[in-house]
């Protein structure tokens, strides 16, 4: 039978994905999957050549997003996605770049090139999966672990103080901050759509759930307990002061756009700058003449 | 590859007074490099900070970014997105920028490391003269891979062979290193730059053809596979997970065996291509001096004299010292007394000449741990014992 005759066969994100790369690897219950789901309708519903869009990853279980959506993509080193998007976008800045990784591979590893990317308010969108743990390599305690969670390198639980990734990001200077958790499926999906025509870095960040480690160490239930646990314990509020919204441990996740400013981006900055400056001898770079 | 003519709006023709880190960015902007990521470090920090100066005038992007680490890897993001790029390092910085050396060589991505070698290990001597990072380019990312690595004796040569890393880099799709090193970096001296028509730079093979055929690890006859950019549309993958043809991750023995294969064997066999080294009265020598960058300077001296007593003294400078010329040691093994290999380390290049010697001839090392150059009355006494 002829594809085209029994269309419900078609997977309707077949467009935007590596077929020949699925099954994925995520396990069941896992939110990333969901949120690349939310990623590729806010692409569908947005207006962007997506012959010009890349995605780039680090390492980790949302490291491997760049393996299987179909765009040009790269799946970089631990924590180096933010500098790789970076040279990316620098060199070529008729491209959309966005970022797709975790916790652990931005805030960690990769936290330096985080604020300083947020800084210099370079153009690129990052979604950074947050499940609360290095889940790739077996769930150990991650710098967004809340207290008192116990992970395999917290046999005990945490005492580490963990960051308030949308606090961060907003005194860095980033342009738009959000934070959903995988469960609000259209407010993830709205939000990326917001960022991708931002001009400027914009931060998204999401809860999501580590069924099988994260959870399963906590015993929180199965994934779709977790979901329904952080859409239940969530609450919105846009607009809110950033230094308010701490993860604490079960606790309440306060979700919304807490930031969506206009400023000039890093390329626009240099090119305002050094004409202001050089005059008619700067040549201007990436400006469509 | 497409070889072409520069483009003027780089090249800064006529004769200069140069210190060999200005005359890097000055070879990187006629090479055609559009694109700095770099982060201050002594003894190189000079280049940066003439590339600064100049792209605004050009057109392109010098950024500091906010390590080396970042530095790296934003070039490798750079040259995915179509530019020749290219960064600059000392000690300290090279070794934190070897995890994505590895990702640079397994994503077979054309860039170029300029390396203004400093005392070490660690911070060493920041300000002072070393030669000490020769087996770290070659070996210092985990795995196994090839690079290319120059290393220029004058800031004449800075210019020059900076054009030839980026057209190495960029005609077999690797990371090429410049092993320059504090003393040729801050040496000033006459460089003559070129009319642009007369620099020849080269361009990455450009894949053309059905979007749905693109492989981006497919070899081509000289094993060194097609290009695109990001933005023209391939859609392309590329990691740095062991990979196949299409740059899919692939996870076992096999795809190994043909991923790491690849990557060394685009290097060693066309490494007769790349080599390259000068000879001087290595004919009848009965001792070869073998040396590089700023050593090859020092020994000049020691070589004179060792010919004015009568001693039948060749030398070799290595142009590139990676790949190594192997097979021209192999040669010159067979017929010489002695190597006497001075070196501003404790015998990295002699440990290698050793080896390609293969006990047909002793290689005399004459180690010095960094911080100034040979008196080139230790490699004088070295080459006579060696004649003795």
């Amino acid at each position: 039978m002829k594809e085209e005759e029994r269309p419900e066969e078609r997977n309707p994100m077949e467009d935007f994905l590596r077929m020949d790369r699925i099954p994925h690897i995520w396990c069941p219950g896992c939110g990333i999957g969901t949120v690349v789901t939310s990623f590729v309708e806010a692409l569908k519903k947005s207006e962007l050549d997506l012959n010009k869009l890349a995605v780039v990853s680090g390492i980790g279980c949302t490291g491997r997003v760049a393996g299987y959506v179909k765009f040009d993509s790269f799946h970089s080193t631990h924590g180096r996605a933010i500098p790789f998007a970076t040279g990316l976008k620098l060199a070529n800045p008729e491209l959309k770049v966005v970022v797709f990784s975790g916790d652990g591979d931005i805030a960690g590893i990769g936290g330096n090139h985080l604020i300083h990317a947020a800084r210099r308010n370079m153009d690129i969108l990052v979604i950074c999966v947050n499940n609360f743990n290095y889940a790739m390599t077996g769930g150990q305690v991650a710098p967004t672990t809340p207290l008192t969670a116990n992970l395999s390198t917290a046999p005990y639980g945490n005492f580490e103080y963990p960051f308030n990734l949308a606090y961060l990001a907003d005194a860095c200077g980033a342009s738009y901050v959000a934070r959903w958790t995988s469960l609000h499926i259209r407010r993830v999906t709205k939000s990326i759509q917001e960022a991708l025509v931002k001009r400027g870095f914009s931060f998204i960040e999401v809860i999501t759930p580590c069924v099988t480690l994260y959870a399963r160490r906590n015993r929180l239930g199965d994934g779709l307990n977790l979901l329904k646990y952080y859409y239940d314990k969530s609450e919105m509020r846009h607009g809110a002061d950033t230094r308010t919204v701490p993860i604490d441990f079960q606790g309440k996740i306060i979700v919304g756009k807490f930031v969506d400013r206009d400023k000039p981006t890093y390329l626009e900055c240099m090119n305002t700058h050094l004409q202001k400056t050089l005059g008619d001898k700067y040549v201007p770079y990436g400006v469509k003449p | 590859m497409r070889k072409l003519k520069a483009d003027p709006k780089g090249v800064l023709t006529g004769a200069h007074y140069l210190d060999g880190d200005f005359a890097i960015a000055e070879g990187s902007l006629a090479a055609g490099c559009r694109f700095f990521a770099g982060y201050p470090i002594t003894p190189s920090t000079e280049t940066a900070e003439r590339f600064a100066e100049r792209i605004p005038f050009v057109g392109g992007i010098f950024i500091q970014m906010e390590d080396e680490i970042a530095s790296i890897t934003a070039l490798i993001g750079a040259s995915w997105g179509g530019q020749k790029s290219m960064t600059v390092t000392s000690g300290p910085g090279f070794s934190l920028m070897m995890e994505n050396i590895g990702l640079a060589a397994m994503m077979e991505t054309p860039l170029v490391i300029a390396n203004v070698q400093r005392g070490g290990p660690s911070t060493g001597l920041p300000t002072l003269v070393g030669q000490a990072d020769m087996l770290q380019v070659k070996f210092g990312s985990h795995g196994d891979y090839e690079i290319i690595a120059l290393s220029p004796d004058s800031p004449q040569e800075c210019f020059d062979l900076t054009i030839k890393a980026f057209n190495l880099a960029e005609t077999y799709r690797v990371p090429v290193f410049i092993m320059t090193d504090e003393c040729v970096g801050h040496m000033h001296e006459k460089v003559v730059i070129p009319p642009a028509d007369q620099i020849e730079v080269v361009e990455r093979k450009w894949y053309v053809g059905p979007r749905q055929k693109y492989l981006p690890y497919k070899p081509d006859k000289d094993l060194v596979p097609f290009m695109v950019k990001a933005g023209d549309g391939y859609r392309f993958h590329t990691t740095g997970l062991t990979h196949d043809e299409r740059g899919y991750p692939a996870i076992n023995a096999e795809a190994q065996d043909w991923c790491v294969h690849h990557l060394v064997d685009k290097i060693t066999k066309n490494a007769p291509k790349i080599i390259d080294y000068r000879e001087d009265q290595t004919d009848n020598a009965e001792i070869v001096v073998i040396s590089y960058g700023i050593t090859s300077r020092v020994s000049v001296k020691a070589v004179q004299e060792a010919r004015k007593a009568g001693i039948k003294v060749g030398t070799l400078r290595l142009v590139t010292v990676w790949p190594f010329p192997e097979d021209r040691i192999k040669e010159l093994a067979k017929k010489v007394k002695a190597f006497v290999v001075p070196e501003i380390n404790l015998g990295q290049i002699r440990r290698e000449v050793e080896r390609c010697a293969f006990g047909r001839a002793p290689a005399i090392g004459v180690p010095h741990c960094g911080g100034w150059v040979h008196d080139p009355d230790d490699i004088l006494k070295a080459i006579k014992e060696a004649a003795r």
